[in-house]
């Protein structure tokens, strides 16, 4: 096979590959920006995904699954912020017992309801967000290196992938362009002076982890009801977490964070590619190299040798009105 | 007035917040058995029947139990320095290679007690190395430990995956796992702690590592509190200014206690991988790590309390398995929501309660 027809289908793959992540590392954005770790975003993605595969098994439609999905991750993140906000418990705590929650939830659950070993039942075709074939993509597939690209990467996605690329000026836009959004940003950044202004840290915040719920029930529905056609136990595999490490990769800004998960997906989908093949000289490259490569550049990252990663200053830390 | 700054006696902090807090968790998850159309109260009747009604439920009960008293002390010990510790489970695997290391190359030559004292150091030395990364950058680069730690985690889960599945592996054999010890690599059973009480431990895995962690309970409460490191380590788990202003130097005293942690964590795979087993397996934590913390939090970061907790833990563990037995329709996995909400109300809503408490406390007392 030709190289640019190979490069093709690892780009294909890595886009959809990284939807998921790009979902929830912008739905981390906002919380972490507003001052909250959320660890939970794992459950929320899990969550999320095990309640549309449910809404859209039992009522056959996708629209209503996604409204599910995104249902229950804001009630999951309203649950993070009455532990962490009201009662300024510890936010790390909290994200990884709302992840155990979660994980032990979804299986309990469907094994109750569908009996299979903690999957749910299959969805059906109208419950699933299908591809969609762009005007012109197989009219354009004869043209040389664009032709390929629009047909094969820019076309034949879901609409939650083209949903998930708009988010992204979106979040841009809500976050420094918006009132909402420098308050935000400001609350992450000093609580206390958004507090002086007589604007409510509180509500701010638990805005945040709405707007984070929201996002997170999309990269669960996407799993879910996009990639596959049904719950599995624990799918989100990890995917949180990746999220998160290409939410810090990213610096904590929109824009890279899209390239963040771009660039985890496509070492996702390379990993993919390279299984059992060798190059010459070099011989067979363990896969293992490429799951752990994500973490070790966020590692890298943090470490302080490409460039700096300053978190929210006041991340982590619950407010204190008065004493 | 604010609830926040008055005193409560210790046998309310220590004692009645943290068991209203499990039993408001077990209320939880009692209302997710009944809604999934079990009765709870059968079901906690069957749980402690498992877990705690046979020699051979017991035996299992403290197999778990031990465990999480490794991987409680490895998130208390980084608790009190302030660090919070997620990566047990990381260190806990990778320390797993090093006992399987000791015991692959010692167990044709030399019985198990000889064997052992090198396990536990190998076990030791690999979970803090496994630690010492996240600390260095903890210490000296600033980055958020919590972050390094969970990164470090699903680093090293592909590096034992790698050495499983390509070096470690029986040639010829399906199973990613090393070739079963000998006699000498293994640790012995503890039937006779079981006798002694007139049960039988029949094929539960309680092993002698069960000790080894009680012993390190010990060793762990003269460290924090009867050794001065164990006292700056406090310090600085307060207070960070507060130790930079009496000279306690920072990024030292991050490494040793991330290195203890590590290292306690890493003891860990004494009890699956010499004791049960034989073998190193692939993924043979699973979970321990992260359970550690909920038995951390709920124990109040003091050994007495990780026993405590960690038997709570062992006994959930070992009555859900018997629980899915008894009741198709509640999966195993019931365990992972309680542990959830055990975090979720001794941990992150640890404060909920106080309020209220407070209150009632003082129109008790009559302030």
């Amino acid at each position: 096979m030709d190289y640019f027809d190979i490069f093709i289908g690892i780009l294909g793959s890595a886009i959809r590959l990284s939807i998921p992540l790009l979902f929830t590392a912008l739905a981390g954005l906002f919380s972490e920006r507003a001052g909250i770790f959320d660890i939970g975003l794992e459950g929320k993605m899990l969550v999320s995904a095990f309640a549309s595969a449910c809404a859209a098994y039992w009522t056959g439609n996708a629209w209503l699954g996604l409204m599910a999905g995104i249902v229950v991750a804001i009630a999951f993140s309203f649950l993070h912020g009455f532990a962490s906000i009201t009662n300024r418990g510890n936010q790390i705590v909290s994200g990884v017992a709302l992840n155990f929650v979660a994980a032990g939830l979804t299986i309990v659950l469907g094994q109750a309801w569908f009996g299979q070993g903690g999957r749910t039942a299959q969805v059906p075709g109208s419950g699933r967000f299908t591809p969609i074939i762009l005007p012109g993509a197989d009219a354009m597939r004869e043209v040389p290196i664009l032709g390929p690209l629009y047909a094969n990467v820019i076309s034949g996605n879901n609409i939650l992938t083209y949903i998930a690329f708009l988010m992204v000026p979106i979040s841009w836009w809500v976050l420094y362009r918006t009132r909402f959004g420098l308050r935000l940003r400001a609350v992450g950044e000093n609580p206390g002076a958004v507090d002086t202004a007589g604007i409510s840290v509180s509500w701010l915040r638990y805005r945040a982890l709405i707007v984070t719920g929201f996002l997170a029930g999309f990269a669960g529905t996407y799993l879910a009801i996009a990639q596959s056609a049904a719950f599995i136990n624990n799918m989100s595999a990890g995917k949180g977490y990746i999220a998160l490490a290409a939410l810090i990769f990213a610096k904590w800004k929109p824009v890279p964070v899209m390239l963040a998960c771009l660039l985890f997906g496509f070492l996702d989908a390379f990993a993919n590619f390279m299984q059992g093949k060798s190059i010459p000289l070099i011989g067979e490259v363990p896969v293992q190299i490429f799951q752990a490569l994500p973490y070790i550049l966020t590692c890298v990252l943090l470490a302080g040798f490409i460039g700096i990663a300053r978190p929210p200053k006041a991340g982590g830390v619950p407010y204190t009105k008065e004493r | 007035m604010s609830t926040a700054s008055v005193q409560l006696p210790a046998w309310i902090n220590y004692g009645v917040i943290p068991l209203l807090n499990l039993v408001l968790a077990f209320f939880f998850s009692g209302l997710v058995v009944w809604a999934i159309g079990e009765s709870p109260i059968e079901a906690l009747r069957l749980l402690l029947i498992g877990a705690l009604g046979r020699g051979e439920g017991i035996g299992f009960t403290l197999f778990y139990a031990t465990s999480f008293i490794f991987t409680g002390l490895s998130v208390a010990v980084a608790i009190h320095a302030g660090l919070f510790n997620i990566g047990s489970e990381g260190q806990a695997y990778l320390g797993g290679l090093g006992a399987a290391l000791v015991a692959l190359s010692l167990d044709r030559y030399v019985p198990w007690y000889v064997t052992m004292p090198f396990a536990v150091v190998g076990a030791a030395l690999f979970g803090a190395a496994c630690a010492a990364i996240p600390a260095w950058l903890q210490a000296k680069r600033g980055s958020h430990i919590v972050i390094t730690t969970i990164m470090f985690n699903f680093i090293t889960s592909s590096l034992m995956n790698y050495l499983l599945v390509r070096v470690l592996i029986v040639p010829g054999k399906m199973a990613p796992e090393t070739r079963t010890f000998l006699e000498g690599g293994q640790l012995p059973k503890l039937d006779w702690l079981i006798s002694m009480f007139g049960g039988k431990l029949g094929a539960a895995p309680l092993n002698f590592s069960f000790l080894i962690a009680l012993v390190m309970c010990f060793l762990v409460w003269v460290l924090i509190w009867r050794t001065k490191l164990g006292y700056e380590m406090r310090t600085l788990g307060i207070s960070p200014t507060a130790a930079s202003y009496a000279g306690i130097p920072y990024a030292k005293i991050v490494m040793i206690a991330m290195l203890i942690s590590g290292g306690l964590a890493g003891m860990m795979a004494l009890n699956p991988v010499m004791g049960a087993s034989a073998r190193l397996q692939i993924e043979f934590v699973g979970g321990a790590g992260f359970v550690g913390i909920a038995v951390s939090l709920m124990g109040r970061n003091h050994p007495v309390g990780i026993i405590l907790a960690a038997l709570l833990f062992g006994i959930l563990y070992q009555g859900g398995a018997e629980l899915s037995f008894d009741m198709p329709s509640i999966t195993r996995d019931m365990i992972v929501v309680i542990q959830g909400l055990v975090i979720l109300f001794a941990g992150a809503l640890e404060y909920m309660l106080r309020p209220a408490i407070v209150r009632l406390y003082q129109q008790i007392s009559g302030k």
